[in-house]
């Protein structure tokens, strides 16, 4: 095959003005891919994201027992033995009513005048924290603690975990369905709009056969011509997934500052680089579908 | 060079074409295929670049059977073949320089190899004023000399011309057959069908009649014939 600098100008120069003669039919093809991959990208970070998520409540993942209130030293001091020995426990910690108020007013931040006044009638009991080795032993180690005489309630993570989790099971079906769905229709899309190239050019198409053109010189154009309509669909797709987050970012960070999102930039360039590459591979499928049925030459 | 063998071609809505027609093409020949509208001129010459295949017969070009031939080896076929039609065939949005340039481009030429080939063309046609001029901007006569540089452009050893004359009017016809016999006297081999008797009876080339699919009179130094 013999390839040239002359050949790739006629290549292009041919694909970009078959763009522009279906302008209508390329917007829409390329409006499709943008749609099903802004909703693939924004899957993929919410499931990344809640994973994320989910891995760090886990690692500190602790139960927090309340004593009762008219609880005496000693039954507390027997009561951090007591839980010593409930399997699997790692780590026990006290913390005071008056510390729970300190800890509070800190995750509070600047809003924290919010709890003034409470000093005085603190309604936080003292607590117990308990660390298990594993997130799995919790459950276990909950209930025994709640059967200790002198505990008034056993809290931790309260299904959060599983909650995340679950949502985004729901999340990648849903998802999956409708990225399924939206990608087939580009397809669709893509390759009517190389029909209709092939169908306004098949005089030429023609001549060019008659001339002795190459099956490939004659598809080559054609296949360009999706491909371009699938990358740039990538491309813009993947700059609004780009902008879209980094503001995100910006503002969970000012407004909730206790949920930690994913914010290193290999992780998003990953993702928006699978969706500039998934908008070519949609646009070379949907070329070569077309040209494998209403080209054969 | 090029050998028809017992060649029939049946298209499938069962109209028989061509019935059993053997032919033998010399290289550097000038052959007129004459004979009435519908006798098989156009399908004989789709068979020899291969638009068509024979349902029944060979056809040979230069020791190679076409029925044989790889469909990926068809366009370097098609390559050698330089093809002339009644409707000339030009792209209307490509300038006259472009049209013969693009016989060109299709192969693969380079630039360099593209600036020096078709301005020696056009002027062998008479068109190197014109090469800037569309298709539409031109007569009858200048689109098919367009038609005829695209075809020579890569020096191809056979002109196929189906009724090339057919658009034009008998002066301008006389300047194409004169381009004709320019190109034949420099080896190519030419085959036309034609229904313009007037030159066919002057230039005293070989004729081959067709009627009804089969050959009915091949001559040398032949005459149109008055008898269809
Ligand atoms: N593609 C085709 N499909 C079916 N029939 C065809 C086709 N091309 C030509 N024919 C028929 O074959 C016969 C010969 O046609 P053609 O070779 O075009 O004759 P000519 O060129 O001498 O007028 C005619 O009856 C024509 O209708
Ligand atoms: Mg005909």
């Amino acid at each position: 095959m013999v390839m040239n600098l002359n050949v790739f100008k006629y290549y292009f120069r041919e694909a970009g003005a078959s763009l522009l003669r279906n302008s209508w039919l390329s917007i829409a093809s390329i409006g499709t891919i943008i749609i099903s991959l802004l909703i693939l990208g924004s899957s993929i970070l919410l499931i990344l994201n809640v994973r994320y998520i989910a891995s760090t409540v886990e690692s500190s993942l602790e139960i927090t027992v309340f004593l009762e209130d008219s609880l005496e030293q000693d039954r507390r001091e027997r009561m951090e033995e007591e839980i010593y020995f409930i399997p699997g426990v790692t780590t026990v910690h006290f913390v005071s009513r008056a510390q729970a108020l300190d800890e509070l007013r800190t995750s509070f931040g600047e809003r924290a005048d919010i709890l003034s006044g409470l000093e005085e009638d603190n309604p936080l009991p003292d607590s117990f924290r308990v660390k298990t080795k594993e997130a799995e032993t919790v459950p276990a180690a909950a209930q025994q603690l709640a059967e200790l005489s002198g505990v008034e309630q056993v809290r931790y993570g309260q299904g959060v975990v599983e909650k995340l989790l679950a949502l985004t099971h729901w999340v990648r079906i849903w998802g999956s369905i409708t990225m399924g769905v939206l990608g087939f229709a580009a397809i669709f899309l893509i390759a009517t709009t190389i029909r209709m190239s092939v169908f306004s050019r098949r005089r030429e198409i023609g001549i060019m056969k008659m001339l002795g053109a190459t099956n490939f010189f004659v598809r080559m154009p054609f296949m360009l011509e999706g491909m371009f309509l699938g990358l740039g669909g990538g491309l813009v797709a993947a700059l609004m997934i780009n902008f879209g987050y980094l503001s995100l970012l910006s503002k969970v960070i000012v407004t909730l500052p206790f949920i930690q999102l994913i914010s290193d930039p290999t992780s998003l360039y990953q993702v928006l680089g699978g969706l500039l590459g998934l908008g070519f591979a949609i646009g070379a499928l949907g070329s070569a579908i077309s040209l494998h049925r209403f080209l054969r030459v | 060079m090029i050998q028809l063998y017992n060649v029939s071609k049946i298209y499938d809505n069962g109209v028989k074409a061509l019935n059993d027609v053997t032919l033998h093409i010399r290289k550097g020949e000038f052959i007129f295929l004459v004979g009435p509208s519908g006798a098989g001129k156009s399908t004989l010459t789709k068979l020899i670049c291969r638009e068509e295949l024979p349902s029944r017969g060979q056809v040979v070009i230069n020791g190679r059977s076409l029925a044989r031939m790889r469909k990926r080896d068809v366009p370097y076929l098609r390559r050698k073949i330089g093809m002339v039609f009644q409707d000339f065939r030009l792209i209307t949005n490509k300038t006259v320089f472009e049209n013969v340039a693009f016989a060109l481009e299709i192969t693969g030429a380079s630039n360099k190899d593209i600036k020096r080939a078709v301005p020696a063309v056009l002027r062998m046609v008479g068109l190197e004023k014109k090469a800037k001029m569309l298709p539409a901007q031109l007569s009858g006569g200048e689109q098919q000399r367009t038609c005829v540089a695209r075809a020579i452009v890569n020096n191809p050893v056979l002109i196929l011309a189906d009724e090339p004359t057919g658009n034009l009017d008998p002066e301008t016809s006389w300047d194409l057959m004169k381009l004709f016999m320019d190109i034949n006297r420099r080896g190519t081999t030419i085959v036309m069908s034609t229904h313009a008797w007037d030159i066919v009876d002057s230039m005293k080339k070989r004729v081959v009649a067709l009627g009804d699919g089969v050959i009915t009179r091949d001559e040398e130094s032949g005459a149109y014939g008055y008898e269809s």
